[in-house]
């Protein structure tokens, strides 16, 4: 299969394959690969039809900038006439009457929606196990997590089964998976690409990002989804650069790195010793490194469990069984619609999460959690942009290690939340980061290395994440 | 009614939520529209679906803006918006988007009447913006309760005042202050019985001469002015009731039922909800700006205590006059429009309060169907003015004449009606002297002084001259002739 959308766009302009036989190829593949279950559903259909569309604009040169860039969705993103569940049972047979603002735009530059991937329900959770409809297993290694909670996303990815995969990230849910299963990875800055369509988790940290073989094809698609969007009155309409076209490349940069996230106890030696390798390699390579101290570390993970939790309790509540998704049989009146239909469709998870949302923003405890919450993350803004103030970017692991085994976290959700510990700060103030697939474990595994950035610095991460990577 | 009711004072606090008449909803394209078929104005932002998001209609913003700089408030510039949080079917998303700690409005002042007639000037506490939920209909179907979500997502404000109203008939004028401002703003359309304008009451009782306020309870489902007004009259005899009775009054939010003009409990304070108050998430903070809020100011429509108070003060008008030309947005455009035109006052009051009304009235017609301009009023007045009809003929004859046929002028018609009073000094003189000659004993009796026989006269004149002398002119050469 190709491995990157220029190989492909070349392929189709010299006429050596087309559309339909890329889709019925992936769809082979897709078939092959089931055993991953990152799949929930392969629009087969609707991919062909599209397919056969855009081979005839290719025909008559009008075809858009994504011509046949076959792309699957996280399950969390709506796309009209299509089943969207956030695997959840609590959405089962859910059709989505709209058009999620990404897929507007991916579709009016020819893109190909090949199918949706299994996520954690609600995008809760760092493995993928937390879905309703099962596990996805990563595709290096099928015994171990792919991440999550785009884990369907970096599995499909990672396997060939489509060229590129839109994830959502809150506290890492692309970047994590993406080191997971070794692929590119990008969080763009919050209000960079619109959230209209995206099944909310928690509103003010949520981004829809690309999941991809290389930094180019991230580049593409960004540059297709980015901008303001009537919509999503939270989208910024700051002007979208070519991102797929980097001006600045070969700079020399400056760039920091947190020395509490590579002496941590936590981390693996060989993830942090490859990377202390690549810092070494940046020196060489005539870039300024510099290690510094965050004391603010072990305030990210429950400072966005506050604050997340929160929102998401507030924006899970429309699913009640009143109006769409999933009833309970038992419902007998309006109190035992909402109990059952809630008990019964959502996941322990979810559940968990939302209990303590409630928690948090109930009469008398507000002060000391919510409005504390708001509080540190405005402080740890503050202190990461005073970081990018002197430095280009910020290095760290992606994830303390590599993948680990199904069901060894499952039944310990404080380890499975200390999964985000590298990956929350950009979604507290808001920056890009990204996870590159630059290392390999001894134990066959890959892990990504982070770069985040200051707000709407995509231009300068994508071109100097495409060098790292070169 | 209870025994012990003199015993006790009353105090209220009133929370008016006022539907604002704005073309689209608050947060969505979907059209802002009453009375369209059941579920037909419903995008997947007003129905909740999965994904979607609020998106501020800026002319809700401006309404509030509008609202607050009327009643004097305060204009917050910088806010955020707030979600609600309770479960009910018909509101599609489980949380009502609206404002908590920073309203668009705060403070701000309301004139209403008190008992006796006096002016007393009511606190308002804040305005906030919010979206009304859909509407839950229990009358529809036998069995089940079905939901209309056309009116999830309508533009709400809520106005809340200090709990200073101290008898029902404060409450009354209060409600009646309200209505005619929203409506003379042109925000909404002030209508009760379709529930555009919504009204819930704090009702307490305290001892008389205390200052120390009794527990309240909040009375909902009060569909008209005066059925707040039987609300709160029922509450002070069921709470001086229990007083009374060595019981307590315990905060909770009762029902009225309009049947019999009771109230019976809803939920206590316990079952009080949690709304889980919090910051908006989807919608970024609203900044206004000094220049909005002067844009919005420089557009305000006069409003009906400015007018009141320059009908009395600067053009003379009774407090009666002033108060029937500004009970209506309409009525008072109307008679600002006919005072352009006009210089005579008075005169311009009585006709609007009386041939316009009673025009409106008997032919249930609202001033905008009423067929006349204001500029036709204004004629017959100058007719009148220049002696060439008579009050009476225009009043009785052609006015109803010139509603028929509103295209003709008032002194054509006074012509083809043979209605023009005889003014001309020849013809009148030739007529009194013949009447002076019919009459000569009568005729010798004033001379020698006796006034009351003027009136004699007149009536002969007036049916010598078939009711077109003009009084002043023939009183004018009666006295000459008689010299």
């Amino acid at each position: 299969m190709f491995k990157s959308y220029s190989e492909l766009n070349k392929a189709l302009s010299q006429k050596e394959t087309t559309c339909v036989e890329v889709v019925n190829a992936y769809i082979q593949e897709i078939d092959k690969r089931k055993s991953l279950n990152a799949f929930l559903e392969v629009f087969a259909e609707s991919a062909l039809k599209t397919a056969e569309s855009v081979d005839a604009k290719i025909a008559n040169g009008t075809a858009g900038k994504l011509a046949g860039f076959v792309i699957s969705l996280k399950d969390n993103i709506c796309f009209k006439g299509h089943k969207v569940s956030a695997s959840s049972k609590i959405l089962e047979g859910f059709e989505s009457i709209y058009n999620a603002t990404v897929v507007e735009r991916l579709l009016a530059e020819d893109a190909i929606i090949i199918g949706r991937l299994n996520c954690d329900e609600f995008a809760m959770g760092s493995s993928n196990e937390n879905s309703s409809l099962g596990y996805v297993r990563n595709p290096i290694q099928e015994d171990k997590v792919p991440g999550g909670s785009s884990g369907g996303s970096a599995a499909a990815v990672a396997a060939g089964l489509c060229l590129a995969a839109l994830g959502s990230d809150t506290g890492g849910s692309i970047r994590q998976p993406a080191s997971f299963c070794g692929t590119v990875g990008l969080k763009p800055t919050y209000g960079r690409v619109s959230r209209y369509g995206l099944l909310a988790y928690a509103s003010s940290f949520d981004q829809i990002g690309p999941l991809t073989n290389n930094v180019e094809d991230a580049a593409l698609l960004l540059e297709v989804m980015a901008g303001k969007d009537h919509m999503d009155s939270t989208s910024s309409s700051r002007e979208v650069a070519n991102y797929s076209k980097p001006e600045e490349s070969g700079k020399k940069r400056k760039i920091a790195y947190i020395k509490e996230t590579i002496d941590s106890d936590g981390v693996d030696p060989e993830v942090r010793a490859s990377v202390l390798k690549s810092i070494e390699q940046l020196r060489a390579d005539g870039h300024e490194v510099e290690a510094i101290s965050f004391p603010y570390l072990d305030y990210m993970v429950p400072t966005y469990y506050v604050l997340t939790t929160a929102e998401a309790s507030s924006n899970l509540s429309r699913y009640d069984g009143v109006h769409f998704g999933y009833r309970s049989e038992s419902a007998k009146d309006v109190e035992s619609t909402y109990v059952a239909s809630r008990s019964e469709g959502f996941g322990p998870e979810v559940q968990r999460r939302i209990m303590l949302g409630t928690f948090v923003l109930s009469a008398g405890y507000y002060d000391a959690y919510y409005t504390k919450g708001q509080k540190v993350r405005r402080i740890i803004t503050e202190k990461t942009e005073e970081i990018f103030s002197r430095y280009d970017f910020i290095l760290t692991p992606t994830t303390p290690a590599t993948a680990f085994g199904l069901g060894e976290n499952i039944d310990d959700p404080i380890t499975m939340y200390l999964q985000d510990i590298f990956t929350v700060q950009a979604n507290l103030y808001g920056g890009p980061a990204i996870s590159l697939p630059m290392g390999n474990h001894s134990n066959g595994l890959p892990f990504g290395i982070q770069l985040m950035a200051s707000k709407f610095e995509e231009s300068k991460l994508l071109s100097f994440s495409k060098e790292l990577m070169s | 009614m209870s025994n012990y009711r003199d015993k006790y004072d009353v105090v209220i606090g009133l929370e008016v939520h006022a539907q604002l008449n704005t073309k689209s909803k608050a947060y969505s394209n979907d059209p802002n529209e009453f009375g369209a078929i059941p579920n037909t104005n419903i995008s997947p932002v007003t129905l909740g679906h999965p994904g979607t998001l609020p998106k501020p209609n800026t002319e809700v913003i401006n309404h509030a803006i509008r609202l607050g700089l009327a009643c004097g408030s305060e204009i917050t510039k910088e806010m955020h918006y707030a979600r609600k949080n309770y479960f009910y079917p018909d509101l599609p998303k489980g949380y009502q988007i609206t404002q908590d700690t920073t309203p668009i409005c705060t403070g701000g002042k309301i004139l209403i009447k008190k008992e006796d007639g006096t002016p007393k000037e009511i606190n308002i506490t804040r305005i906030h913006m919010e979206e009304d939920a859909g509407k839950s209909m229990h009358d529809q179907d036998p069995f089940d309760t079905l939901v209309d979500l056309n009116r999830a997502g309508v533009p709400l404000v809520e106005i809340v005042t200090e709990p200073e109203m101290r008898s029902s008939t404060e409450a009354y004028s209060y409600l009646t202050e309200i209505r005619k401002l929203v409506r003379y703003l042109d925000i909404c359309d002030g209508n009760m019985e379709e529930g555009s304008l919504r009204c819930d009451a704090n009702i307490s009782i305290m001892p008389k001469g205390s200052t120390k306020f009794g527990e309240r309870c909040e009375v909902k489902n009060m569909n008209s002015i005066r059925n707040v007004q039987r609300a709160i009259e029922h509450e002070i005899d069921r709470q001086a009731e229990i007083i009374e009775n060595g019981g307590t009054i315990h905060m909770e939010t009762r029902n009225f039922n309009a049947v019999d003009g009771t109230t019976t409990a809803l939920r206590s304070k316990e079952q009080a909800h949690d709304y889980r108050y919090f910051p908006e998430p989807d919608l970024q903070p609203l900044l206004v700006t000094q220049d909005q809020i002067e844009a919005i100011r420089s557009e305000l429509p006069p409003l009906p205590n400015d007018l009141f108070k320059k009908y009395c003060e600067e053009y003379g008008l009774t407090e009666y006059d002033a108060t029937v030309l500004t009970d209506s947005k309409g009525i008072a455009l109307y008679f600002e429009q006919l005072i352009a035109e006009t210089s005579n006052y008075k005169a311009a009051a009585n006709w609007v309060i009386n041939s316009v009304k009673s025009h409106l009235n008997k032919n249930a017609q609202e001033i905008n169907e009423f067929p006349l301009a204001p500029k036709a009023i204004a004629d017959l007045i100058k007719l009148i003015e220049e002696g060439k009809i008579s009050n009476a003929a225009a009043t009785q004859r052609i006015f109803p004449a010139l509603v028929q046929a509103p295209k003709k002028s008032a002194l054509d018609l006074a012509n083809e009606l043979n209605l023009i009073q005889e003014s001309d000094e020849g013809e009148l003189e030739r007529i009194v002297q013949s009447v002076f000659d019919n009459n000569p004993s009568e005729t010798e009796r004033l001379k020698g002084g006796e006034k009351k026989l003027i009136g004699f006269f007149m009536g002969q004149i007036m049916k010598e001259s078939k009711g077109k002398a003009d009084p002043k002119s023939t009183n004018k050469i009666i006295q000459k002739l008689l010299q």
